[in-house]
């Protein structure tokens, strides 16, 4: 694996365009653009002040740079460097902002979670939306901002939906993005609704409930209950929720350590996967890095045909060997009478051609799992480990390289 | 009992005595004398006997007998009285019945008593087998006793040990269902005083909204340099009913669309699931409709059935094919009929493994089934031998990797490869001895040839000086007939007279010369041979017969070496080929003039050997 050399970041905040063609990163309060390719600085921007957040739209055209400090959200266009926007909340502060999908509004987060409100870069006009819940992500984004899980769009980005809270009880809000009409606006029976997401045909909206208690609710498009899962009542409930890309399943990570997959005919569990500390099962492939350092173990996979465990390297040259069954992980016991503990399942990543699905169960020290777009390559990344696991898709037996990383 | 010897001594009184002083009667005397019948008689017993009648007291014994037996029933000893008289004769004749009577007694007597003794013995045997017994059977109550005591406390202490741990499980279960309730009522708390503080922070908002709000004159405002297009590059429309109206309508749209395809998933599922269970009926009909061919005389329920079946089912399958559709009954019935072939089936299996089970009870009936054991041990036998034989393969194979591979350590190594070449190299040695030897015969006989080829040489010079002479003999005699005759005889004479003599000298001279000049050999030859006139083409011909004669040598030599030298080494050849060029050099180098060079070095050392 061959690395390019260092540039400056901070914060990090370092984002390629969703066409892949650029590479915006953040030194202070300059943002610098380059070429993907050839890492050539393209453009150079300069803010106000330093900045927190920068996201692209969503066809690659501009970039907002989002100074929470001052309030102020800076607009850059790619194709045009001397045009500019800045959007100033000013008293109100800010705490998040994103952009739509159609690439042309802005949702800003005020502070104290007092409103939304969206800006439009065609008309210059301005919209609020009132009593947005304050929903926190999980520890994924722990590395990066926390932002918004209560604002979902849909993938094809027609539709938003919104977690509110109004007197004491949780509502859901679902607008249509073209011209921010409120289409349905319903009540969630949750005690605190923690998060919402869209499946990725667009027709179901999955919300849970917060860790309090366990609960899944579905409904469709229209707002409809469909149907609601509780697995087990008072231990602490679930951690984190994906969906399939092919919206067939729901996968629900929760606190005791198991992931629960729903179906989407019955929406009832038709499987669930254990985190076991000693892998026992024979077709179960364990790798195992030949290298004794301080093994901050990642997760391991867990699914029908073999799966691979890999372990993080500590040096650029070291080698995995087959581990025998029985294989016992090493688990760090996280302190337990602290709330939000480092247990559970935290990180939930299916494959994009559906046949996996990856997990991370309790304090393993993996920050992000992320897959190829050709399902047969998994991306883990630590805090100073990065690890590449490649699967072969014949009988799924994997294989892992590791490098170590930079502090990217 | 007395001392019999006593009553001996005077009859009368002593039996007086005896009944007054030891009170003992007749009776018991008598019985006494009963006891003691079972005893032999031996001489007490006769000097008892003799002991109650003595000659003197006859008649006292007669009497007192007398009335014995007649107490005891017998008749009388006496004579029937004629009168009262003072004595009554003996009837000798009831003696004698009487003493056959009693004789008779005592035997039974002895015979009952006999028989008494050993009941008395049997019955004692029995009653101590019986006390044992009984001590025994006491004991073993006894213990069962003690072990069912034991038991209950067990018991006892079990069901003790159940009643506390089913109250632990209560205690349990009541504290499970107290903590329930606590987690219960705490998290009703919580989420009250949870409302109560959202219901104040929201208040807050409100108030902060509102001061955020208020200030209208600050800057929440956007600068932008230029709107932008929107993203598809149509215009903004306003909002309106009618854009609510569409919105819904688009909405309602996704969905139905959504369940439109999922349903068609479905759909498509279905129907090739019911083509699966489709076939998988046909299979099965066709599975269990050869029975019918079978013996008909089993007017068995299920053949029955299969053929029913068979024409249900192909009715049900056109109808079936016909609709193709969802339908209810279709569905129903397409069901009901798998699952009446999938019993039908598992009956056939069933029996099949009965008849299976009974022919192997029975032995071999039929020939075609094999019973399932003997199938097994021999499929078993089988994977034994190719287990044998894989393991064979696999030692084979390592012993062959061993052999080939190169062991660890050095010197073994090397042993072990010196040690395969070992007889190659012993035979290497033998061939090359031999070939020396050979190279030596070969050199030998090279030598002789070339010797001889000299000689030839020589002889061939001398044969032409002859023949020079000759001819200038008769070149002379031609011209001067006379004279020269007897001059060339004498010449032929001298020459071949000398010839012989000057041959060798006149050849040796010029070839002593021949290493000085080589570079012109002819004209060397030419004056050397000049006395004998050798004319040039004579010159010639000497070297060319020279040539031809080495090279016939060495022809020949070669034509010997050849078969000779069989073996390849190829030294030896280049050193024959050297020989060759160097024998043939001293006599015709004229004609081998293209020698080469190497030939040139041995040349000194043939030198030498030649003659």
């Amino acid at each position: 694996m061959n690395f390019s050399e260092v540039f400056k970041l901070s914060s990090l905040l370092c984002k390629f365009s969703p066409d892949g063609k650029y590479l915006a990163s953040c030194v202070q309060y300059r943002l610098v653009v380059r070429d993907a390719n050839t890492l050539q600085v393209v453009q150079l921007y300069t803010c106000l002040d330093q900045i927190q957040h920068i996201e692209w739209s969503a066809d690659s055209l501009f970039i907002l740079c989002a100074l929470y400090k001052r309030g102020l959200v800076q607009v850059w266009s790619l194709e045009q460097p001397e045009w500019h926007c800045k959007i100033d909340e000013g008293s109100a502060g800010l705490v998040a902002s994103c952009w739509s999908p159609d690439g042309r509004h802005i949702l800003n987060t005020t502070e104290f979670h007092l409103r939304i409100t969206v800006w439009s870069l065609c008309t210059k006009s301005v919209s609020y939306i009132k009593y947005p819940k304050a929903c926190q992500q999980g520890e994924l984004a722990k590395a990066a901002q926390k932002f918004l899980k209560s604002l979902a769009f849909t993938r094809d980005g027609r539709y938003l939906a919104l977690a509110e809270r109004r007197d004491c009880r949780d509502y859901v809000s679902i607008f249509v993005c073209s011209d921010w009409q409120l289409l349905r606006h319903f009540d969630t029976d949750t005690q605190d609704l923690a998060g919402i997401e869209w499946a990725p045909n667009g027709c179901v909206l999955a919300a849970w409930d917060s860790c309090l208690e366990y609960k899944v609710l579905l409904y469709s498009l229209d707002g409809r209950l469909l149907s609601t899962y509780c697995a087990y009542e008072w231990s602490l409930g679930i951690k984190s929720v994906a969906w399939s890309p092919s919206s067939q399943f729901l996968a629900v990570g929760s606190y005791d350590g198991k992931v629960r997959v729903l179906n989407h005919v019955t929406w009832k569990m038709i499987t669930e996967f254990g985190h076991p500390a000693t892998i026992n099962n024979p077709k179960i492939v364990v790798y195992k890095e030949a290298e004794k350092s301080p093994p901050l173990g990642l997760g391991h996979l867990a699914f029908l045909p073999p799966r691979a465990v890999a372990g993080p390297l500590s040096s650029p040259e070291s080698k995995y060997e087959i581990a025998e069954v029985p294989v016992s992980l090493q688990t760090l016991k996280p302190a337990a009478d602290r709330a939000n503990p480092r247990i559970g399942v935290g990180a939930l990543a299916f494959s994009p051609d559906n046949y996996f699905l990856a997990t991370r169960n309790g304090d393993f020290q993996v920050l992000s799992l992320c897959w190829h777009l050709s399902g047969d390559s998994l991306a883990l990344l630590g805090k100073d480990h990065f690890c590449l696991c490649f699967l072969e898709t014949e009988e799924g037996v994997g294989t892992a390289s590791g490098q170590r990383g930079d502090h990217t | 009992m007395g001392d019999w010897m006593t009553v001996t001594d005077s009859e009368n009184k002593n039996i007086s005595q005896y009944t007054s002083e030891t009170k003992m009667s007749p009776s018991s005397l008598y019985s006494q004398q009963v006891l003691c019948s079972s005893i032999p008689l031996s001489k007490n017993v006769h000097s008892f006997f003799s002991a109650f009648c003595t000659e003197e007291n006859i008649e006292q014994s007669i009497a007192y007998l007398d009335q014995e037996l007649t107490t005891f029933g017998f008749p009388s000893l006496y004579e029937e009285s004629k009168g009262k008289e003072t004595k009554r004769e003996l009837n000798i004749v009831a003696v004698l019945n009487c003493m056959n009577e009693l004789l008779v007694l005592q035997r039974k007597n002895l015979l009952a008593q006999e028989n008494v003794e050993t009941q008395n013995l049997k019955l004692g045997s029995d009653m101590d087998h019986l006390q044992n017994c009984y001590a025994k059977l006491k004991e073993q109550l006894e213990n069962s006793r003690r072990e069912m005591i034991g038991l209950q406390e067990r018991d006892r202490q079990l069901q003790c040990k159940n009643r506390n741990l089913h109250q632990l499980l209560k205690n349990e279960k009541d504290e499970v269902q107290k903590l329930q309730n606590i987690i219960a009522s705490r998290a009703t708390q919580y989420n009250h005083d949870m409302k109560r503080k959202e219901r104040e922070y929201n208040k807050l908002k409100e108030r902060l909204h509102q001061l955020v709000m208020n200030k209208k004159d600050k800057k929440i405002a956007m600068e932008v340099l230029n709107y932008v297009g929107r993203a598809d590059g149509k215009r903004g429309s306003w909002r309106t009913g009618k854009t609510e109206a569409r919105n819904e309508d688009e909405m309602y749209k996704i969905l139905l669309n959504d369940y439109e395809y999922r349903q068609k998933q479905i759909l498509m599922e279905n129907a090739e699931l019911k083509k699966v269970l489709q076939q998988m009926k046909k299979e099965m009909i066709s599975l269990l409709s050869p029975q019918k061919q079978k013996p008909r005389e089993r007017a068995d329920d299920s053949t029955g059935t299969v053929i029913s079946d068979v024409e249900e089912d192909a009715g049900e399958l056109s109808r079936e094919s016909m609709w193709d559709l969802s339908c209810e009954t279709v569905r129903e019935q397409l069901t009901n009929s798998i699952r009446k072939q999938w019993r039908i089936l598992k009956s056939h299996v069933e029996k099949l493994d009965n008849q299976v089970s009974k022919v192997h009870l029975e032995g071999f009936s039929d020939e075609d089934m094999i019973s399932r054991q003997d199938h097994e041990q021999e499929t078993e036998k089988l994977e034994l031998e190719i287990q044998h034989c894989k393991e064979m393969i696999k030692t084979q194979q390592q012993l062959l990797q061993q052999q080939l591979a190169t062991a660890c350590d050095d010197d073994t190594t090397s042993l072990l490869r010196d040690c395969y070449l070992l007889e190659e190299k012993e035979r290497l040695k033998e061939e090359w001895s031999l070939f020396k030897e050979q190279k030596k015969n070969f050199e030998k006989e090279r030598r002789s040839f070339t010797e001889a080829a000299i000689r030839l040489g020589l002889e061939r010079k001398a044969f032409e000086e002859e023949r020079a002479s000759w001819l200038k003999q008769q070149f002379l005699n031609m011209t001067t007939f006379d004279h020269q005759n007897s001059e060339n005889v004498k010449l032929f004479s001298a020459f071949s007279g000398s010839s012989d003599r000057d041959n060798p000298t006149a050849h040796s001279r010029p070839r002593q010369k021949k290493p000085h000049s080589v570079s012109d050999g002819s004209p060397v030859c030419t004056s050397k041979l000049a006395r004998s006139l050798p004319a040039s083409p004579s010159t010639s011909d000497f070297c060319q017969t020279r040539s031809c004669v080495s090279e016939h040598s060495g022809s020949v030599s070669a034509l010997n070496v050849t078969p000779e030298e069989s073996r390849p080494s190829q030294a030896g050849r280049e050193c024959a080929d050297q020989k060759w060029s160097v024998a043939s050099r001293p006599g015709s180098q004229e004609g081998c003039r293209s020698g080469c060079s190497l030939t040139y070095t041995n040349s000194h050392v043939e030198k030498d050997d030649l003659p």
